[in-house]
């Protein structure tokens, strides 16, 4: 069994330590916004926040996320009132939508330690998720209206 | 929020207000009442739409949702011609009854409901248009019976009907509450419907209704959802495409005996929370308590697979082959298009020119790996799949289970990606059969490992293209050749009705390798488009032409082309002086109705032959567009599919196996890759609506290519452009 807060709750797994911390997520929390695209770390529909930095779930065994602080998607606001999820929204980011949910907590991730992010920064950031719909333009747009109205 | 558990009866059983109902009968689909549809004995019949006495209206939408908007912009359609308040407008999907709620096949006589070929608004646009306008004349009528006036002389503002005479205004929610719908719905004069400046809605761009669950994690996929007692399979199918396992031969051996000499069955059954290894038809599903212990048990699988046709196969060998095809002169073609005299047009050419390009294989790597969930109860079978043909997966499901389609009910779910992968219902058929083996409710999820290896393939291709130009620089004769495996899926987008070369001859010579193959956005047209174009701009260049002024004056484009490449050289200022080391190239493209031409410019690291694209603009031709914001960003989302697939993505094949396997070797385009601008424009025109979802993908290949040549003097003709490749041409 091992326990870690979730979206400011506490949950507990009972699955093998080395168990992605993605499938405890999906499959055994049954919180399902967080996606599997990959499974290797290589394409970020699966990031989540721990202790504030964006990891891949994918790629993060429930055993070394014992007692921490664990956020996804739909922990990230009560409503969608994230000024990311407002902004995404007003510039119509979302296509089919699969990588959404780690490109936002990505990006969250960005402007929580750089409020006013750069082009570049945002960019750089950003680089490791794919969006195979193609709205990286868009992402890019919604994270400074988010940057600048926060 | 969509709600994806629709029940029919649900719907009829009505909370009050009038349904109107949709029937199948001898004279084709059309909308009737209730009470009407229900006298039809054994008629398939269902709601399209209801109006509640709280005047929300409810619209069922046929357009399966990938991303392109189409589950908003078909209920939208409806909506104008009701003249239906939109924020009342709640949209829920369809039930997977072709028969009700398909199109007519524009190359068939059945009803389909395949979301593909960017068919969605396009097909569907009358059909709506007309029953919006039928549900609204009953609302009038039922208002004009309440106030004893004569119809004609009322009219309707969003959800109201209104007597201009007296200012008297009755909701459609009021009417709903006491209307009828009579026996025969009014017929409606294509006269009648709107005119385009009456539009309300089409061309006003709504927000798309998908999109609020898309940003917080609720929106529904089908790899979310969750049945009581679920288990979870994860499969491995046969490295080399379509081989089955090496298992018994039947009526000799006993099928638990030979299973485990032919994969380690014991072992694996003996794996944490493993619950069985189900047999496929070319393959094998470990069945587990969770997704992870069903995914080790499949990683841990070793089995003997039985010969299958692409053993051995290897693409480079086989695309080399496609040369030889080409020159045989015996080699079998099929003759695609013969218009004119090709040989007298070449035998008195002043000119000829004649070109080669190949193409490597190309995948779908949509970001949702294919999955399904399938729970068989005693008396039906529910299936929850995202699907761009719900109808054919319904149907692939029934099938695979020896069940008449009644019995399967098929719910609708998000698609995270499409792009022609999601229409076959193959793999929910798949989870059918597991789910039926284990006796328990199942969901399937591929790995992308699998979803890679497994295809199916955009298919590769070699095409030799000649050109005849007449002594005032026209060409006059034109033939293309594409060979390769694919048959239909090989010559989308060969056919050039943009431009007026009276003679051609167009032929495909096939071969066949096992290898899966399956549509991908805009497929052939990939491909063909690239020859074409880059075969047309090198003409262009030998004539010292204008590449815009060339394709007008020399290749005889119509006046719809003519169009899209005016407003393209008005967008793009193409004559102007570039940047130094930038350049520009230009191409044409049309798909599933539509025509956009579009130029990039770009520059090149000649040290790492890494081609970058800072621009890009595109002039579509779409017929009147629905909804311009969600359709200019559709567009958006094809030029970047084809700039990844044009830069970066290759699918090769070796020893029978697929040489890539997750986003480290296929390379799809990341945001650092992204052009600093991108500029689409619908031309303005008052037709009906054209396809827009693959539109901006084909003209990619061809207007790099050009641009290379302007900036290298070199020509790439190998899709795709990697860096080596590029480096190669510059050697050369």
């Amino acid at each position: 069994m091992i326990s870690f807060t979730l979206n400011n709750q506490q949950v507990s797994v009972d699955a093998d330590a080395r168990t992605a911390l993605l499938w405890a997520i999906r499959d055994h929390v049954g919180l399902t916004g967080t996606k599997y695209g990959c499974g290797a770390g290589l394409c970020g529909a699966c990031t989540v926040h721990v202790d504030g930095v964006a990891l891949r779930a994918c790629q993060t065994d429930i055993g070394s996320v014992a007692g921490k602080k664990i956020v996804t998607i739909e922990g990230l606001s009560p409503n969608s009132s994230h000024p990311l999820q407002k902004a995404w929204l007003v510039e119509e980011v979302p296509q089919c939508g699969y990588c959404q949910s780690g490109q936002i907590m990505k990006a969250a991730e960005l402007l929580a330690k750089n409020p006013k992010p750069s082009r570049a920064d945002i960019v750089a950031h950003m680089d490791g998720n794919i969006c195979r719909c193609g709205t990286y333009h868009r992402i890019i747009a919604a994270v400074e209206r988010a940057a600048r109205e926060a | 929020m969509v709600e994806t558990r629709i029940s029919r009866r649900n719907l009829l059983a009505g909370l009050g207000g009038l349904t109107f109902c949709i029937a199948v009968g001898n004279d084709g689909v059309r909308l009737m009442s209730q009470a009407q549809a229900n006298t039809l004995a054994n008629a398939p019949v269902t709601p399209w739409v209801r109006i509640a006495p709280d005047g929300t209206i409810t619209i069922l939408s046929a357009g399966a949702e990938m991303g392109q908007g189409s589950m908003t912009s078909l209920p939208l359609i409806l909506a104008e011609e009701m003249d239906a308040d939109w924020s009342k407008v709640a949209i829920e999907w369809v039930p997977a009854d072709a028969k009700v709620y398909g199109y007519k096949d524009p190359f068939g006589t059945e009803h389909l409901m395949w979301i593909v070929g960017s068919r969605a608004v396009q097909l569907y646009f009358n059909q709506l248009r007309t029953a919006g306008a039928q549900v609204r004349k009953v609302l009038i009528a039922n208002a004009a019976q309440k106030w004893g006036v004569d119809a004609a002389t009322l009219t309707t503002e969003p959800s109201v009907v209104v007597n201009p005479s007296n200012g008297a205004r009755l909701s459609y929610g009021e009417i709903a509450a006491f209307g009828t719908i009579p026996a025969s719905l009014p017929e409606v004069d294509p006269k009648e419907l709107k005119a385009r400046k009456e539009f309300r809605l089409i061309g006003k761009s709504v927000p798309r209704r998908d999109l609020p669950a898309k940003v917080n994690g609720s929106a529904q996929y089908a790899i979310d959802v969750k049945v009581p007692g679920m288990v979870y399979a994860s499969t491995l199918h046969s490295p080399v495409h379509n081989a089955q396992p090496d298992i018994w031969d039947p009526g000799k051996q006993d099928q638990s005996t030979v299973a485990a000499e032919s994969w380690n069955d014991a072992e694996v059954k003996a794996m944490k929370g493993v619950i069985a290894v189900v047999k496929l038809a070319n393959g094998l599903a470990v069945v587990a308590d969770h997704f992870e212990n069903a995914k080790a048990g499949r990683d841990a699988l070793e089995v003997t697979w039985k010969k299958a046709r692409a053993d051995g196969f290897d693409s480079r060998r086989a695309l080399a082959d496609y040369v030889r095809i080409h020159d045989d002169p015996n080699a079998q073609t099929a003759k695609l298009e013969e218009k004119g005299d090709v040989k007298a047009a070449f035998a008195g050419a002043a000119k000829t020119y004649k070109a080669a390009f190949q193409s490597d294989y190309g995948y779908h790597a949509q970001m949702e790996p294919l999955n399904a969930v399938v729970h068989i109860a005693p008396d039906k079978v529910d299936v929850w799949e995202g699907s761009q043909a719900p109808d054919e997966s319904r149907k692939a499901v029934a099938k695979a289970l020896g069940m008449p389609e009644e019995k399967v009910d098929f719910h609708q779910c998000y698609m995270g990606g499409g792009f022609g992968r999601r229409s076959l219902g193959d793999y929910a058929a798949e989870c059918a059969l597991i789910a039926k083996e284990v006796a328990r409710p199942v969901k399937l999820i591929w790995t992308r490992e699998e979803d890679i290896a497994q295809g199916m393939f955009r298919p590769q291709s070699f095409q030799c293209l000649e050109a005849a130009t007449d002594a005032s620089g026209k060409v006059t004769g034109w033939k293309h050749c594409v060979v390769g495996d694919g048959a239909f899926l090989l010559i989308t987008g060969i056919k050039i009705p943009y431009y007026g070369v009276p003679n051609q001859y167009l032929e495909r010579r096939g071969v066949s390798h096992g290898i899966k193959l399956k549509h991908w956005r805009a497929v052939g047209h990939v491909f063909n488009t690239f020859a074409i174009e880059s075969m047309v701009d090198q003409i262009a260049v030998d004539q010292g032409l204008d590449p815009i002024e060339f394709r007008l004056d020399r290749m005889g484009a119509t006046p719809k082309a003519r169009k899209v490449f005016e407003t393209l050289a008005q967008m793009a200022d193409h004559t102007a002086k570039r940047p130094d080391g930038r350049a520009l190239g230009i191409s044409i493209t049309e798909r599933s109705g539509s025509l956009g031409a579009g130029a990039v410019e770009i520059s090149l690291d000649r040290a790492s032959g890494k081609i970058r694209v800072h621009k890009v603009w595109v002039a579509i031709d779409g017929g009147v567009i629905v909804q311009p914001f969600a359709a200019k960003a559709n567009v958006e989302s094809a030029i970047i599919y084809g700039l990844s697939s044009v830069l970066h993505e290759r699918v090769t094949i070796k020893d029978g196996l697929v040489e890539q396997s997750n986003f480290h070797d296929y390379n799809v385009m990341r945001m650092s890759d992204l052009p600093e601008e991108m500029h689409v424009q619908f031309v303005d025109v008052d037709t009906r609506p054209t396809g827009l979802g693959e539109i901006g993908n084909p003209f990619i290949a061809g207007a790099i290519s050009n641009a290379f040549f302007r900036l290298t003097g070199k020509r790439l003709t190998h899709l795709p452009f990697m860096p080596e490749r590029v480096l190669e041409t510059l050697k050369a």
